[in-house]
């Protein structure tokens, strides 16, 4: 899966889940500020992307992540 | 479809997301016929309950830290659709700062409040679950074997989980008259919302995983099948009982 297919499907959880729309999804959205994700909300779609790309997301790693960009990069170095 | 559970109503309180157990648990009773009926914590709760089951599933609020809201939570389950048939309980809770920092440090408030939402409310629910259920209707409730080990990080919730435990053989005297049965199911550990809690628990997982029969950790579906039999008559001779569903990893 290339970086841009990655991105879409990031984009299409965040869109579900966050209820915004998919077209005001970029790279440089920040899940807290932007999306006033609470840890529940982060917790689930970090459980949601490990079910969509079949992988792992070990804790310290998804603490890391902020914005798309780095999801969309954490799992293209990870998958 | 199996017709095991055919004609029976089960409440299911606690599914969070299609990670949850208690959504395996449901997912397992639907399989074998039952009516199931979703409890839900508030309205955060419920739009990620409305979420993994869908729109059309029988729903009701239900916060188990209140014993007003559990019993009202029952009468409008009464209402809606007559006597149950069993509840299964997969409710817990303790706040960050009381499971990171040791059970050494544990302060009075949230030692009350772990105790409260994990143990107290299968009390209040098997109260008020009593008064609306069917003869021969079964209670079972989720624990770990944190209970009876100390399990590394675990802390205060393998307390609480220990009351739970303690709660069920009493509770299954309480209501043994009524001929209503109440169990507890001590699950692998799984990745679930309850389980991020715990720090370090992709080493918890890891080790878990490890120490399995055959290298995989149980499944969802094997622990709802189980949740099944518990809800069903072929269980009728077993109460007070935990059942351990984790793969054999409590035999290390």
């Amino acid at each position: 899966m290339n970086k841009e297919e990655i991105f879409d499907k990031i984009a299409d959880l965040i869109a579900d889940r966050f209820e915004v729309n998919k077209d005001k999804i970029g790279p440089e959205l920040n899940f807290k500020t932007d999306l006033d994700a609470d840890s529940i909300d982060f917790v689930e779609f970090v459980l949601e992307m490990e079910d969509t790309f079949s992988s792992e997301i070990p804790d310290e790693e998804a603490e890391k992540l902020t914005t798309v960009q780095q999801a969309v990069d954490y799992v293209y170095n990870n998958l | 479809m199996s017709t095991l559970m055919q004609g029976k109503k089960i409440v299911v309180m606690g599914v969070a997301n299609s990670r949850s157990i208690a959504w395996g648990c449901a997912r397992a009773l639907e399989e074998n016929g039952a009516e199931v009926i979703y409890t839900y914590q508030n309205d955060r709760m419920k739009k990620s309950l409305t979420r993994t089951v869908g729109e059309d599933k029988s729903m009701v609020a239900c916060d188990v830290a209140d014993d007003d809201n559990v019993t009202k939570a029952f009468e409008e389950i009464h209402e809606k659709h007559g006597n149950i048939d069993g509840v299964i309980h997969a409710v817990a809770f303790a706040d960050k700062e009381t499971l990171e920092g040791g059970v050494l440090n544990t302060k009075r408030d949230g030692y009350r409040m772990a105790q409260d939402i994990s143990s107290y409310s299968l009390i209040a629910v098997s109260r008020a679950a009593s008064r609306i259920m069917n003869e021969g209707g079964s209670i079972a409730t989720l624990t770990y074997f944190g209970s009876t080990r100390a399990i590394p990080n675990y802390n205060m919730m393998g307390i609480a989980k220990a009351a739970l435990e303690s709660s069920v053989r009493y509770l299954a005297r309480d209501l043994g008259p009524q001929k209503i049965r109440v169990n507890s199911i001590s699950a692998g550990a799984m990745k679930t919302l309850a389980v991020t809690g715990i720090k370090e628990h992709s080493k918890l997982l890891q080790l878990s995983r490890d120490l399995t029969v055959d290298g995989n950790e149980v499944t969802l579906e094997e622990i709802g099948n189980v949740a099944t039999f518990l809800m069903s008559p072929l269980s009728t001779g077993v109460t007070g009982d935990i059942i351990y569903v984790d793969k054999g990893v409590h035999l290390s």
